[in-house]
């Protein structure tokens, strides 16, 4: 048989995620945009706000919050565990809400804030209180998983300071950690929340 | 005994990274000129490529280069080649492209045109082993010893063989691998219960979180390679091998791993691809994976199709038993019978014993060492199987098991061997009490449809090995730099380990640094951190690096200050006479004496036992300070065993399938604990690893087409936050190995076979001692049984939903 096919099923946005050399080599985001662009014209610098800073940014049209974040603003806290919203590792805060950055779009975050785990710690270095929660009961283990687990910690915890550990982990249930540390994880949140001492 | 660091909470040094952010796995890291690799992959189970034509793809703007099979070395055969045009599984990487960005790559496998012959498939090794069945290669579906050494050839059941098996009767057929211990006839004849079960449990993949990433590029001769490995120094050798260059041509950098598992244990072949690659082009390559990719060329675990006889005595001992296992050794023909198999051997202590089995090859994914493999699954279908002989002697399971339980004496394994401790009984006793065995069993059991089920398992591999080598460096400002080979995959060894060394110079942990993550720092040998192995053999390289450099400071003061050495004792980050303390000198003076001194003392010169490496290490830090350098060349006699025992309450929805586990305790029996929130996370992290594999995680391969069904996470499953228990409780033995310096062994496998056996056990135990004899047991299957539909679980059918 003759075949001219990939092993691939159709990607959620086909390119997009592929296009790493936009951070490394401008002919590669030439090549990637021209090819990817739809008929309609599309802004392409924005404007976005991530960790309290407004960063200008060349964005495709159907580029990724994990692709921005990662491979143009070199923020790599934000791990690609599935590209496809079945692990949580790129977990971002938007406006305080837990979103996975792969499976959203630059453009739609505009008017909005986007948190990554770069932005919580303070400007002298001292950790977040949901870091150092974490720290002490030493919640990673491969760490993969961990900036995500922490800014959906952090976003539980401004709705419910207090949560019991069963809210914690309904809240938390979007991030897979294969590592199995999640009784270490729910030691922070409750760490975290002044639960445990 | 009380130490100063050994069995002590810390903070590793990359925690604090990988809670803000900063840790730096493969992928991070980038260089300049820095292009991308795509790989073009198998579309069918089976079959050769016979032309490819990449012209088209060549032209694009923005490729640099395209690798293929014949770009590599010759590579072995059967195996898990980097690139090729022998096509055994779907997703099978056949060439890769290089381009200035992913996308146009991508884009590129698009041009590419080939033919593809195909070839006939098989995703059930029962399938291939009855007689007229395909063969996943043309020449065979085993490896079989012949004139050659192990060759490829078929092995072929009769059609009476493969039914009797699929019926849970002993099979009239030939095996590749045979071994017996005892007098078995004689065993089973003192036996009045006997218990005769088939049972399939399912391969799966590792799924490691982090897609594996690999970056590579070439300046003056010398390759530095980014990569994602278990160990760091275990990389070297065969990685330079894979390369074909010089060991002290590579530079291989990990600085972080994102999860093993036993997938990432040695360099695997696809790391061929950036080097190569690179040097092809001439430009640094990284090769970065999907998740889609990793399910395909990850690893998997090997599944089972087997036949077991228990025969057990009236006093409760296991007199015999005979086991048959058909490994699904996927297109990599792995398969870990033999171990499953000598695992029952170490749990239950059978005075007579036989394992038959073959390891059949299968047009899907390669299989490979994951967590406990062949143990773990093994004692997950064994915990109902004993179960079962407990109930029909009337005797208490956890009595059955502690009457059976491994002690300093026994001898485990095919070979009979020895063990370098066991204090098994000791575990059982301490997890029954904290679990409160009793009170559970007797409790209600039935509140509307739901139904409580109580359940015990063991766990076990063996936890150490010996040989490696050690090395530390004493600065000129008295700091201690603790060189480590040992990788930083999620368990914390790599400084739990180095802690020995601190532990032996009586130093303080913040006067501590550790040396890791890049070959060019100087890193010795080290295991390849599969098998449990890491805590037992590197605290024992560690010890004797840092019993080296002790000697070789007293040496130094003993020549200063007169005296011999056996004069001399350190305290306080000095060195110093005994009788008179204030005569000595800091740990600063004796490195910068070693420094003056040369030879032996700064690294000039050191042992010839060392491996290569470790030379290649010491070469680089010579004449920076005082160097300890020394291989394990300590006693061990025996396999140190990592033992577990848990204990889990299910609790299971009649109406629904579903179960929840409500209760879970773990005791570890892995000697001295070394790191306690280490070993939490190895019994918990184990745990949770157990409780995918009895409920949850499988491959379904479609036998029509030769495709996965199910190569997403979400199908997959890994056990999320909701299909684990709330808290879980963990503890440990704590009672020193003779064979360690410090008395520690592993645990990190033992921990998950335990709890997939424990939960198999509380399932028999909800549904009145039915035995599903299979992993994982999922809702339908209870679902059918309750409804007395007789789910057909002697058929050993494989790729089930």
């Amino acid at each position: 048989m003759s075949v001219n096919l990939r092993l691939t099923r159709r990607r959620f946005i086909k390119g997009v995620i592929y296009s790493s050399a936009a951070a490394l080599s401008g002919a590669g985001v030439y090549l990637a945009s021209a090819q990817s662009r739809p008929a309609a014209a599309v802004e392409r610098l924005l404007s976005i706000n991530v960790n309290g800073r407004t960063r200008r940014v060349d964005v495709l049209p159907q580029e990724t919050l994990a692709h921005t974040l990662r491979y143009k603003l070199e923020l790599t806290g934000t791990k690609l565990g599935c590209n496809r919203g079945e692990c949580g590792a790129c977990t971002v805060l938007i406006d305080d809400v837990t979103n996975y950055a792969c499976s959203t779009l630059t453009h739609s975050v505009k008017q909005r804030a986007v948190t990554t785990i770069e932005g919580l710690q303070a400007a002298d270095g001292q950790l977040h209180s949901v870091q150092q929660a974490f720290l002490d009961e030493l919640g990673p283990q491969c760490g993969f998983c961990t900036p995500g687990q922490v800014l959906a910690t952090v976003a539980l915890l401004k709705s419910n300071p207090r949560p019991t550990r069963e809210e914690a982990r309904e809240a938390l249930a979007g991030n897979l950690c294969r590592c199995g540390a999640y009784d270490h994880y729910l030691n922070g949140v409750m760490r975290a929340s002044g639960q445990l001492s | 005994m009380t130490y100063m660091h050994i069995g002590k909470d810390f903070t590793p040094p990359c925690a604090e990274g990988k809670i803000t952010g900063a840790a730096r796995y493969a992928e991070d890291f980038k260089r300049e000129g820095m292009v991308f690799a795509r790989l073009l992959t198998s579309p069918v189970p089976s079959g050769m490529v016979r032309n490819i034509d990449v012209s088209e793809a060549l032209r694009m703007d923005g490729v640099v280069g395209i690798l293929t099979a014949e770009d590599l070395p010759e590579q072995a055969r059967p195996g898990i080649p980097a690139l090729s045009n022998e096509l055994t599984y779907v997703g099978q990487p056949i060439l890769a492209v290089a381009a200035i960005s992913e996308q146009i790559a991508e884009n590129a496998l698009e041009r590419i045109r080939m033919d593809i012959e195909r070839r006939s498939f098989v995703v059930d090794p029962l399938d291939s082993l009855v007689e007229g069945g395909p063969n996943a290669y043309p020449e065979g579906n085993v490896m079989m010893r012949g004139e050659n050494g192990m060759e490829l050839r078929p092995l072929k059941w009769s059609r009476q063989a493969v039914e009797d098996f699929r019926a849970g009767r002993e099979p009239a057929a030939e095996f590749t691998t045979e071994w017996s211990y005892g007098d078995l006839n004689a065993a089973f004849a003192e036996a009045t219960v006997i218990i005769e079960e088939p049972f399939v449990t399912a391969g799966y993949p590792h799924h490691s979180l982090e897609p594996r990433t690999c970056m590579a590029y070439w300046e003056n001769g010398r390759c530095f390679f980014h990569g994602s490995l278990q160990s760091q120094s275990a990389a070297n050798a065969p990685l330079s091998r894979m390369l074909g260059i010089e060991l002290d041509q590579l530079v291989f950098i990990n600085e972080t791993t994102g999860g093993g598992f036993g997938s990432r244990i040695g360099p695997y072949s696809f790391m061929s691809i950036a080097g190569y690659l690179s040097r092809k082009v001439n430009r640094p390559v990284q090769v970065r994976i999907t998740r889609e990719e990793e399910f395909f060329i990850g690893s998997a675990r090997s599944g089972m199709q087997g036949w077991i006889k228990v025969g057990v005595k009236p006093d409760g001992k296991v007199a015999a038993v005979d086991v048959i296992i058909v490994n699904d050794g996927g297109s990599s023909g792995s398969g870990s019978g033999s171990s499953s198999a000598g695992a029952i051997s170490v749990s239950y202590q059978p005075a007579a014993m036989r394992f038959r089995g073959a390891s059949v090859f299968t047009n899907t994914t390669p299989r490979g060492a994951q967590r406990g493999p062949g143990q773990n699954e093994m004692h997950a279908i064994l915990a109902p199987v004993m179960d079962k002989a407990a109930r029909q002697l009337g005797m208490d399971r956890v009595e059955f098991r502690r009457i059976n339980a491994p002690d300093h004496n026994s001898l485990i394994e095919a070979n009979q061997g020895p063990v370098t401790s066991a204090y098994m009984r000791e575990a059982i006793d301490m997890g029954a009490q904290m679990f409160d065995w009793q009170a559970k069993v007797n409790q209600p059991r039935r509140n509307g449809s739901k139904v409580i089920g109580i359940g015990v398992g063991e766990g076990y591999h063996g936890a150490g090995n010996n040989g490696f080598d050690g090395l530390i460096r004493i600065g000129p400002d008295g700091r201690i730099y603790l060189h480590t080979g040992v990788g930083n995959l999620g368990t914390y060894s790599y400084a739990a380990t180095v802690r020995a060394a601190a532990e032996v110079l009586q130093c303080p942990w913040e006067n501590c640094e550790i040396v890791r993550a890049n070959s060019d720092r100087g890193l010795p040998h080290s295991s390849g951190q599969g098998g449990s192995n890491t805590i037992f053999t590197h605290t024992r390289t560690n010890y004797v690096a840092a019993l080296d450099a002790v000697i070789k400071m007293k040496e130094i003061a003993a020549a200063e200050l007169g005296g011999t050495v056996d004069d001399y004792s350190i305290d306080g980050s000095r060195v110093f006479k005994t009788a008179t303390p204030a005569e000595g000198l800091t740990y600063a003076e004796a490195a910068q004496r070693a420094i003056a001194l040369g030879g032996k003392y700064s690294g000039a010169e050191y042992p010839e036992d060392l491996n290569d490496l470790t030379k290649l290490a010491v070469q680089k830090i010579a004449g920076t300070g005082l160097v300890g350098v020394s291989k394990d060349n300590l006693e061990k006699n025996g396999t140190a065993p990592g033992l577990a025992i848990a204990f889990a309450e299910v609790e299971l929805d009649l109406d629904t399938g579903k179960f929840e586990i409500r209760d879970y305790t773990a005791v570890a029996e892995c000697g001295t604990v070394v790191h306690p929130k280490g070993l939490s996370h190895g019994m918990n992290g184990g745990g949770v690893w157990g409780f995918g594999m009895a409920g949850f995680e499988r491959h379904v391969y479609d036998p029509q087409n030769g495709l996965p069904a199910n190569v997403g996470l979400y199908q997959s499953k890994p056990p999320t936050f909701l299909d684990v228990p709330l808290a879980m409780h963990t503890a440990a033995v704590n009672l020193p190995d003779p064979q360690s310096p410090f008395g520690a062994r592993g645990i990190g496998e033992p921990a998950m076979g335990c709890a997939a056996a424990a939960v198999m056990s509380a399932l028999t135990d909800a549904l009145d001692g039915h035995l599903f004899n299979r992993t994982p047991v999922t809702p339908d299957m209870i679902i059918e049984h309750v409804a007395q539909y007789t789910y057909n679980n002697k058929s050993l059918k494989t790729n089930t939903f």
